[in-house]
C-alpha cells in the first residue's frame, strides 16, 4: 500500500547574522533566531522595523548582504533547497491574480506545475476552500471578495502546496476585529492540523499574543527579545514596554479617573 | 541606459530559452492574441486607409505634373509596405498594447503578484513574458498585412477620385503589381516582426522593473511607450540598411 503523502512535518528555520541594506540604509542589522518544527513564531514590531523584509529573505525573494537563512540546516540560497522543502507565503494584500477566478488562483500551483489532472485539481481546490470556509466561491473573481475573504483565499492557495513552512505577512491588517480573530483561528487550526511551521509577521498585539508559541519583538532592524508570550510581556526593556502598552492618552486619563 | 539594454537583452534571451514551453502556455498566447487583435485591428485599418490616402495626395499631383501619374501605384505601394505600415503599426501597438503590457505586469509587481508566483516556484518569465512576446510577434505582422492592403486601397481611392491625379483602378493596380513584388511585402513583415520583439521586450521589462505604487506604474507605462517608439525608429534605419544589403 502506498504511504500517504505526509504534510505533518514542519521544518526548522535558522536565521544567522542576517544583514540587509537598501540604498545604503541598513534595514536588517544582524538578526539571529531559530524557529522550531511545527512552531507558531510571531515577529512583532512597529511599522518600518524590517519585518516584511525579513519574511522575504526567509522565503528566498531577497538575498542578504550578510548572514544566512537555513532550512533544516541548508542555506535557502543553495540550489535545489526551494524545490526540496515546500514553502508558502500569504501576502499582506493576498496577492491574488485578478485575471483568474478564485478556484484558478487556488489551483495555480498544481496546474502550472502539472502535478495533478484537472478534475483532481478541482477536488483539491474545493477541499482547501472548505478548510478556510469559502466552499462554493470557486467561480468568483477576486475583485468581488472582501479583504478577509481574499486573505482566506490566499491561505487556501498556500495550503495547496502542502507546505512545511508558511509565512504570513500582516495577516490581519485592514480587517475588522471579528475577521482578525477568524484569521488568527485559521492560523492556529492549520498549525494544529498539519503541524506546519508558521512564521507570522504582525504589529497586531492581540493576534500575536493570541496565537504565538514564541514571539520575537523587532525594532529598527534588530530583535529586542525572543521568548514565550509571558516572557515578552514581562520584559522590562523600555522600548518593549512602550510598544506593548501604547494607548491613547485619552484612555490613560479615563483609567486614572 | 546601458544597464537597461543589458537587462532587456537578458530578458529576451531567457524568453527565447523558454520558447519550447509555448505550447504549454498556448491558452495565454491565444488570450493575448485576441486582446491585441480586438484592441487594434479596427484602429489599424482606419489609420492605414488615411495614411495611404495622404501619401497618394502628397505624391500624386507632383507625379502628375511630370506626366508620371501612372507610377503612383508602385511608389505609394512600396512606401506603404516597406516603411509606413510596419513603422506606423509598431507605433500604434507600442501605444495600445505595449502600454497595457507594462501596466499589467507593473501592477502585478507592485501588488506582489510576481512575488507570489516566485514563492510558488512559477517562473514569471515563462508565465508572463513568454505568452505576451509570442503573441505580439505573431500579431504585429498580421496587422501589418491588413495595414498594407487597406493602405493600398486608401491610396487607390485618392489616385482615382482626385482630379489632379485621376488614373484608373486598373492602371493603379497594374503599376503596383509591376513594382511591388512579394519580396517587398516580406521585407515589411520581417521589419514588423523585429519591431514586435522590441516592443514586447521593452514593455515587459519596464513592467517587471516597476517600483513605487501607482505612480511607479504610470512611470513604467510612459517609459515603455517612449522607449519602444524611440528604439523602433532608430532600429528601423539599421534594419532597412541590412535588408537593402540583402537585396
Amino acid at each position: 500500500m502506498n504511504a500517504p503523502v505526509t504534510t505533518q512535518q514542519g521544518v526548522r528555520v535558522t536565521v544567522r547574522g542576517l544583514r540587509r541594506s537598501f540604498l545604503g540604509q541598513p534595514v536588517l542589522k544582524g538578526l539571529n533566531f531559530e524557529v522550531d518544527r511545527g512552531e507558531i513564531f510571531v515577529v512583532m514590531g512597529p511599522s518600518g522595523s524590517g519585518k516584511s523584509v525579513l519574511l522575504k529573505h526567509i522565503i528566498g525573494l531577497e538575498t542578504p548582504d550578510e548572514g544566512e537563512i537555513l532550512i533544516e540546516g541548508e542555506s535557502i540560497q543553495s540550489p535545489g533547497v526551494m524545490d526540496k522543502y515546500r514553502m508558502a507565503m500569504v501576502f499582506q494584500s493576498g496577492a491574488l491574480f485578478n485575471s483568474l477566478t478564485v478556484g484558478e488562483n487556488v489551483g495555480l500551483y498544481l496546474s502550472e506545475h502539472r502535478l495533478k489532472p484537472p478534475d483532481e485539481i478541482a477536488r483539491i481546490v474545493t477541499e482547501k476552500l472548505e478548510i478556510v470556509g469559502l466552499r462554493g466561491q470557486e467561480n468568483r473573481s477576486p475583485s468581488e471578495l472582501s479583504g478577509g475573504m481574499k486573505k482566506r483565499v490566499a491561505i487556501a492557495r498556500a495550503l495547496v502546496i502542502e507546505p512545511q513552512l508558511i509565512l504570513y505577512d500582516e495577516p490581519t491588517s485592514e480587517l475588522d476585529p471579528l475577521m482578525a480573530v477568524t484569521i488568527g483561528d485559521e492560523v492556529i487550526k492549520l498549525n494544529r492540523r498539519i503541524r506546519v511551521t508558521s512564521i507570522v509577521v504582525t504589529h497586531d498585539r492581540d493576534l500575536a499574543f493570541g496565537i504565538a508559541d514564541r514571539i520575537a519583538l523587532m525594532a529598527d532592524g534588530q530583535i529586542l527579545t525572543v521568548g514565550k508570550p509571558g516572557e515578552v510581556r514581562s520584559n522590562p526593556h523600555p522600548l518593549i514596554q512602550k510598544f506593548l502598552t501604547a494607548d491613547f492618552n485619552h484612555n490613560k486619563e479615563r483609567t486614572r479617573l | 541606459m546601458f544597464q537597461n539594454i543589458g537587462e532587456m537583452l537578458a530578458l529576451l534571451w531567457r524568453t527565447l530559452q523558454a520558447l519550447p514551453l509555448t505550447w504549454r502556455h498556448r491558452h495565454k498566447v491565444y488570450d493575448q492574441l485576441f486582446e491585441i487583435g480586438n484592441a487594434s485591428l479596427l484602429m489599424a485599418c482606419i489609420l492605414s486607409l488615411f495614411i495611404g490616402g495622404v501619401i497618394a495626395l502628397q505624391t500624386g499631383p507632383l507625379l502628375a505634373e511630370r506626366g508620371l501619374s501612372g507610377y503612383i501605384g508602385g511608389i505609394v505601394g512600396n512606401a506603404i509596405c516597406k516603411e509606413l505600415a510596419p513603422v506606423m503599426m509598431s507605433i500604434l501597438i507600442a501605444g495600445r498594447i505595449g502600454s497595457a503590457m507594462a501596466a499589467e505586469i507593473g501592477s502585478m509587481r507592485v501588488y506582489q503578484e510576481i512575488d507570489a508566483l516566485r514563492t510558488m516556484n512559477i517562473n514569471p518569465v515563462h508565465y508572463l513574458v513568454l505568452p505576451r512576446l509570442v503573441a505580439i510577434s505573431c500579431a504585429l505582422p498580421i496587422l501589418v498585412v491588413f495595414s498594407i492592403m487597406v493602405g493600398w486601397m486608401g491610396a487607390a481611392l485618392v489616385a482615382v477620385y482626385n482630379n489632379q491625379i485621376g488614373i484608373s483602378f486598373q492602371a493603379y493596380f497594374s503599376n503596383l503589381r509591376d513594382l511591388v513584388g512579394l519580396g517587398k511585402v516580406v521585407n515589411g513583415l520581417f521589419k514588423s516582426f523585429i519591431f514586435a520583439v522590441i516592443i514586447g521586450v521593452v514593455s515587459c521589462h519596464q513592467g517587471l522593473q516597476t517600483i513605487g505604487g501607482p505612480r511607479g506604474i504610470g512611470r513604467s507605462v510612459t517609459k515603455a511607450v517612449v522607449n519602444s517608439i524611440v528604439l523602433v525608429l532608430i532600429l528601423d534605419y539599421f534594419v532597412t540598411r541590412f535588408l537593402m544589403y540583402l537585396d
